[in-house]
């Protein structure tokens, strides 16, 4: 039966997102459903390699924390679960939730959506949305995945699962699909289409629109931010929605955090591309209606386009990187000439190489900076070699530096990682078939 | 007289492969008019020339009181294998609220 009105939460905006949160949301919030979304871009290839080591695995790290915590109260408050933890591996990671329902004495049923790998289907000669260049000139593929919409989650939503689980779908589409469902809308109206995904976008980073990275003691304060709030949204069937937060928690719902979550990562405000419909942000009305609530409507869309984007992971080297703090008298000067010590020994032998002085310009080059004479300076020092065994060569050097560079150096600090590049390719939607699959308790 | 743009409008980072994407909020929605005649797409470019090495193109949204900017070719080799410090370029939103405009 269709509803007036659905109360979905955010209870997670990355990957690494804060626990707390998601659980005062299902325990207080009142939802129907909670989502939560862990899959950014670069996770799924980090996935997809964990995947490749033990075919097991592959799913969201958090995936066993976050559920033992939440899937008692989940069940107890008859909230339904959306999320891409499945990552690289949505089956297994539903059965990792059906095992740790075992151990918890719940029973339990998971909606999998998959069919977003569509790795056996890439074209190499397909060019790359970033660079113009075909696949086949970056080596070592290592994962792709196509940004699924409404269309995969939706036959999920129509069973009767508890938790539904899935790898790369597009972060709006997560919340869009449980609107369309509830509130019966029309899947070929772009118009509400459009409004649903400004709600969903602005609820998929979480904490991002109830103060998080808003924040600024001076310009911009925001209350009790240890104990940040997540999001919730009440739509109702005219595709109005009213964000709010749960009672006694932190954290400042406004105009301006609203305005700055709905530009977020925006390419074109009047043509925002999800697989569902082609948004359009510029005519939203935000309106303060109480403390901490905020309404919004008037998003509107065009028809969905005919195209997918798919996500693809490559390897691309490594970072090699050293830091060493200098402070006091010459600070900066000292600073530099280790800057000038690493770069002479080994600048060369790196394809990319970079020394940055951070509380100088590391982040904004020195343009900004020019007359800035701080007290302590540290010395950060990034190498790029596809050679793994120049990996660890900039954080020995750095380290070196102890005996063999400037006074006074302290702190140092070394480290390596693999880097995972990422590019975009376009596919034809009608390629790609969604999949679903159904697993629960004995 | 002149201020900076910190005085009046906040903004937000944002990234997606190497474009970087700018916002500009006037606190006062009365300021926006002033944004939208001082802070061209031009001026944002000469302020960050270091950083931004692409085209960059300017949304202006009258209804939100809000301006975009989308920035190419501006976070090295992109984010995820940039071997720059804040690889996002999310720090980059208060790097352009250090430009100053003049208003009377």
């Amino acid at each position: 039966m269709e509803k007036e009105k659905i109360r979905i939460g955010c209870g997670a905006g990355f990957s690494g997102d804060r626990l707390e949160p998601s659980e005062i949301l299902a325990e207080k919030g009142n939802l129907d459903y909670l989502v939560l979304e862990c899959l950014a871009e670069r996770t799924i290839s980090l996935a997809q390699k964990r995947k490749k080591e033990n075919p097991l695995l592959g799913y969201d790290p958090l995936l066993e924390r976050r559920i033992q915590r939440l899937l008692p109260i989940l069940i107890k408050k008859k909230v339904r679960l959306i999320t891409n933890m499945g990552a690289a591996n949505p089956i297994e990671g539903g059965k990792k939730i059906i095992e740790i329902a075992d151990q918890l004495g719940l029973k339990v049923k998971v909606a999998i959506v998959h069919g977003d790998d569509v790795f056996n289907q890439l074209d190499l000669n397909e060019k790359t949305l970033e660079s113009g260049a075909p696949l086949s000139s970056y080596r070592n593929i290592v994962s792709a995945n196509a940004y699924l919409g409404i269309d995969s989650i939706l036959p999920a939503l129509e069973t009767d699962a508890d938790i539904v689980l899935t790898g790369r779908v597009a972060d709006p589409s997560l919340f869009l699909a449980p609107m369309v469902k509830e509130l019966g809308w029309d899947r070929m109206d772009s118009t509400i289409l459009g409004q649903g995904t400004v709600l969903g976008h602005l609820m998929e980073c979480a904490g991002q629109i109830t103060g998080g990275y808003f924040a600024d003691p001076v310009s911009k304060p925001v209350p009790d931010m240890d104990i940040l709030g997540h999001p919730i949204l009440e739509v109702s069937k005219d595709g109005t929605g009213i964000i709010s937060k749960a009672q006694g928690t932190g954290g400042l719902i406004s105009t301006q955090t609203a305005k700055e979550q709905l530009l977020y990562e925006v390419l074109d405000p009047y043509a925002y591309y999800t697989p569902d419909v082609i948004a359009n942000f510029s005519k939203v009305q935000i309106e303060e209606i109480g403390t901490n609530q905020i309404r919004i409507s008037g998003g509107d869309g065009n028809p969905a386009p005919e195209t997918l984007k798919v996500s693809v992971g490559y390897e691309a080297g490594y970072l090699s990187e050293g830091e060493i703090s200098y402070a006091g008298a010459n600070a900066k000067e000292r600073a530099f000439l280790a800057g000038e010590i690493i770069e002479k020994r080994i600048s060369e032998a790196f394809d990319e190489f970079r020394v940055d002085y951070i509380g100088l310009s590391s982040l904004h080059g020195t343009a900004l900076s020019k007359d800035s004479v701080p007290y302590e300076v540290r010395l950060r020092v990034a190498g790029k070699t596809q050679d793994s065994t120049l990996s660890t060569l900039v954080g020995e050097e750095v380290e070196a530096l102890y005996t063999n560079g400037p006074a006074g150096g302290g702190g140092a600090r070394k480290n390596t990682h693999q880097l995972m590049g990422i590019v975009s390719i376009l596919m034809d939607r009608t390629l790609i078939t969604p999949k679903l699959t159904l697993i629960e308790s004995k | 007289m002149k201020t900076k743009l910190s005085k009046i409008a906040h903004g937000r980072a944002g990234d997606k492969g190497n474009t970087l994407l700018l916002s500009l909020i006037p606190y006062d929605p009365l300021n926006f008019e002033k944004l939208v005649k001082n802070v061209t797409a031009e001026r944002v470019k000469s302020h960050l020339h270091h950083q931004l090495k692409g085209e960059i193109k300017r949304f202006v949204l009258p209804e939100l009181k809000a301006i975009q900017f989308i920035c190419q070719d501006s976070l090295g080799t992109g984010v995820t294998t940039s071997i720059a410090m804040d690889t996002h370029g999310k720090s980059l939103s208060y790097a352009l609220l250090e430009m100053e405009i003049e208003i009377n």
